[in-house]
């Protein structure tokens, strides 16, 4: 093999000792792949929401002679349980601020109250859906319905499972302390809970700002 | 209130003696391979070893043979059709009834592309990816562990389906309305979407895992711009992975709402759309096909840039090739039904995306014949595979920028023309590169290299023989014959499909010549030990480990200045690594949590296909126990002292081909 015309095909600066730039630096600690694995999971859970979003767009005219937005959304609650889900956002970045000064109390007295307030926008939106089954809008009666519970339910469905992990984080930090591990998964939860304030943001203009629109 | 649902005696098809004699087989098999397990004591081992296993070699391993197995099954599917189409014509009806020929192109379709295609490549990325990128293992090595048993599971409830119940009988696609409960009330849907969400999570798991390990877990000195470029197309892949898997899975959702609870996404009354179905499966669909095909766009450069002893010809520009289809692919979707009935400006834009397509391919073809030009090119069986994929690969690319053009394909839509196209770009450009990434990379995971001669005779058997089977499809689909047909009146359509017969002879001649070249190949593994763990005279950083490596692969990670940073390294005629400073590694424990977790979806997905709320119940929550009981374990990584890492490295000196 002719080595010595190969060697010449060597940029010279790949002999030489050069600073590693970011890219060149090695893995990345594990807080940061964990950090940014978390980021795409929940990149791929909003191309899924996505396309619930896709649908709705598609079937929100396809009320097959059924009640319609307007008749059916009620602007009052539904601002009262957006108002709980942002505060939630809010306490649950004080959690956050807790668990970096290491205060276990202000962490539990912060992860409380965004329990709290988590499950009362649950209990909001099952009352919704509650008084429109019970008005006969059940999921079954339209397309419109059909999707409008898809889409919203699903985000519901988010949010009880980040009600049960952050329930599961309180006991871990009580049975294992603020360890590296839990504190990545804390880390993941918070991204978690803001991912899905940014779900509600755009499911709020597009169903019920949108949707009342005559 | 009926415990077992819809489950009874009449699930179980005693009366088709074809379904009873394959199910026997099936059992007989599972069986015989435990009771031999058994036999040898061996559960211990394959406990520990191999199903508790995090480390990513072992999983990719599970993964290939996970694909092999199911090529058999599909395979046979493929057979069992030729050969009725091949007699059901006229007056003849055939050997097959009606339904059973509907769950098996079917079957085929789906098992094909999700648990035979899918499972190979992932498999090899599993395997090469830390390798390459010279790491430990990849970003969340548990959690590859989740994904490749969540991904086992969609294949064990398919595979059940066979025996208990029956398969979807709506084509691989299952459209709306024949999918809908209204017209497709069996289980075999329900087992359909089932394996497939199931599965499907698995796959997504492993696209969040490989992006991150590929972006966060280089070695140092590994820039982006001097990653091997299999990593690269996995990059695109997994990327491709993230973005529309979770496409499928709300799909599939909402096909099940509509299954289960009455919804009208895709029905045909009260304001659903079946179209939306067809939309949203091929915003999955088409890129799947880039998903499956860029890596092995990857496995093609590595081997021809091997065994040419050369560089990759146009790094770069295949680099941004990649890149381009990654972002194309996900603007064609509409090629798959221009026959929906859009306005011609939008079958004209998917039309003219899909054209575009083709020129980043193009340029990737153009970049193999640069590389082998003026190369010392080595003739071994990776590269048989590597040429034969590219006479063949460009012709059925070409039918398919045919068929990119609307009015053509409303000629042609649906028809076997359509078969023979993607089974002429899908076969050299997937299944072709596996066998090629198989024999080249074999002798890194195993320590011996494959039997030249059994892989040659097995090439020429599936280049001969695919031809052989697919070209007649092109004249049949010119003449009008549609797919799917389990019988035809049309006496002029026989020759042809007889000939297309004795293709599928030919290529199973050639799926025969593997097993043999196996079987050979480790009996005669002695004669065949790679001990340099640098057989082929190798580029990339794999080869400059022991084969079959060690669970940490590198004692010390590598330290890069450029591209084929092994092969610089091999030109500076570097002692390995010079001086190393050990340092004691951790490495994740292993652990059954992937395992478990599998098992209970298993039982949920068998539960609801069958309607048996209490037990899909029951394992839901046993999934969600088990995860908890893991998230809670203390200790979750083993410490490998400094002497094991030298002792290893003593043993196993990497020697420097040159």
């Amino acid at each position: 093999m002719n080595i010595a015309a190969e060697i010449r095909d060597v940029a010279p600066e790949t002999l030489t000792e050069v600073r590693p730039t970011a890219t060149e630096a090695g893995p990345a600690p594990k807080r940061v792949v964990v950090g940014y694995g978390f980021w795409i999971f929940l990149l791929s859970d909003i191309v899924m929401f996505a396309a619930l979003f896709a649908a709705y767009a598609v079937l929100v005219r396809a009320t097959a002679g059924g009640p319609a937005g307007p008749q059916l959304f009620n602007q009052v609650s539904v601002a009262i349980e957006t108002a709980c889900l942002l505060a939630s956002s809010y306490t649950c970045g004080l959690m956050s601020l807790a668990v970096n000064s290491r205060r276990r109390g202000a962490f539990y007295l912060a992860a409380v109250i965004t329990f709290v307030l988590g499950a009362a926008f649950l209990a909001f939106e099952i009352r919704e859906f509650a008084d429109m089954i019970a008005r006969g809008a059940t999921p079954q009666s339209s397309a419109f319905l059909s999707a409008f519970f898809t889409l919203v339910g699903c985000h519901g469905l988010h949010v009880t499972g980040g009600l049960v992990w952050l329930l599961v984080m309180m006991a871990q930090v009580a049975v294992k302390g603020l360890r590296p591990v839990v504190e990545r998964r804390l880390l993941c939860f918070s991204l978690f809970w803001h991912a899905l304030d940014i779900v509600w943001v755009a499911l709020f203009t597009v169903v019920y700002l949108m949707g009342v629109r005559p | 209130m009926n415990l077992l649902g819809k489950l009874d005696w009449s699930a179980i098809p005693f009366d088709q003696p074809i379904i009873m004699g394959a199910s026997a087989f099936m059992g007989l098999l599972i069986v015989s391979v435990l009771g031999w397990i058994t036999l040898k004591r061996a559960w211990p081992y394959l406990w520990n070893e191999w199903l508790t296993s995090v480390d990513h070699k072992r999983i990719g391993v599970m993964y290939i043979i996970l694909g092999l197995v199911m090529l058999l099954r599909g395979f046979s599917d493929a057979i069992m059709m030729r050969a009725q189409q091949a007699v059901a014509a006229g007056a003849a009806a055939g050997y097959l009834p009606p339904e059973h020929f509907d769950q098996i192109f079917s079957a085929h379709g789906t098992i094909m592309i999700f648990f035979v295609a899918m499972p190979l490549v992932i498999g090899l990325m599993n395997y090469l990816l830390p390798l390459q990128l010279g790491v430990r293992d990849v970003a969340f090595p548990t959690l590859n562990s989740v994904s490749f048993w969540l991904t086992a599971s969609g294949v064990l409830l398919t595979n059940v389906s066979l025996v208990v119940g029956e398969f979807s009988k709506a084509g691989w696609v299952a459209y709306p309305p024949l999918s809908e409960l209204q017209f497709s009330p069996g289980v075999g849907v329900d087992y359909y979407l089932w394996s497939l969400q199931i599965s499907g999570i698995g796959t997504l798991l492993t696209g969040i895992n490989f992006v991150t390990t590929i972006l966060k877990m280089r070695a140092p000195g590994m820039s982006l711009m001097r990653m091997p470029v299999f990593c690269w197309t996995a990059l695109a892949s997994n990327l491709l992975i993230v973005a529309t898997f979770p496409v499928l899975t709300a799909t599939f959702a909402m096909l099940l709402l509509d299954r289960y609870l009455g919804f009208h996404f895709f029905s045909v009354d009260a304001g659903g759309n079946p179209m939306m179905y067809v939309n949203l499966f091929w915003v999955w669909g088409h890129p799947e096909v880039y998903i499956l095909v860029l890596p092995a766009f990857g496995i093609y450069s590595e081997v021809s840039a091997t065994f040419s002893g050369k560089p990759l010809f146009g790094y770069r520009s295949m680099v941004a090739a990649t890149m381009a289809i990654c972002v194309l692919s996900l603007l064609v979707w509409l090629h798959h039904f221009f026959t929906m009935g859009a306005s011609a400006n939008v079958n004209g834009f998917f039309g003219v995306m899909t054209m575009v397509i083709a020129v980043p391919t193009g340029v990737k073809i153009f970049n193999w014949l640069f590389t082998m030009y003026g190369g010392r090119v080595r003739f071994t069986v990776p590269v048989l595979w590597t040429i034969g994929f590219m006479v063949t690969f460009v012709l059925g690319g070409l039918t398919g920028v045919l068929m990119a053009v609307p009015p053509v394909d409303w000629q042609v839509h649906n028809s076997l023309f359509l078969i023979a196209h993607f089974h002429h770009v899908i076969i050299p450009g997937v299944v072709f590169a596996v066998f090629a990434g198989v024999t080249y990379w074999f002798p890194k995971a195993f320590g011996f290299t494959l039997d030249e001669r059994w892989g040659r005779r097995a090439f020429w058997c599936w280049f001969i023989g695919f031809h052989v089977a697919f070209m007649p499809l092109y004249v049949l689909g010119l003449l009008g014959m549609t797919r799917r047909m389990q019988h035809y009146d049309n006496l002029a359509w026989q020759p042809w499909l007889l000939v297309a017969a004795a293709g599928a002879a030919i290529i199973l001649a050639g799926v025969l010549c593997q097993a043999v070249q196996l079987i050979v190949s480790i009996r005669t593994r002695e004669q065949r030990r790679d001990l340099t763990g640098d057989p082929w005279n190798g580029r990339t950083l794999e080869w400059s480990t022991a084969s079959p490596p060690p669970a940490w692969n590198f004692a010390v990670l590598p330290q890069v200045a450029g591209k084929d940073a092994f092969w610089q390294r091999k030109l500076r005629a570097e002692p390995p690594a010079q001086k190393p400073e050990y340092r004691p590694i951790d490495l994740p424990k292993n652990s059954p949590v992937g395992f478990v977790t599998a098992f209970f979806a298993v039982v949920s997905g068998f539960s609801l296909i069958w309607h048996i709320w209490w037990l899909a119940g029951v394992g839901v929550l046993g999934a969600f126990v088990a995860t908890l009981f893991f998230a809670f374990r203390d200790k979750d990584e083993i410490e490998i002292p400094t002497e094991q890492l030298v002792r290893f490295d003593r043993a196993h000196p990497a020697g420097v081909a040159l």
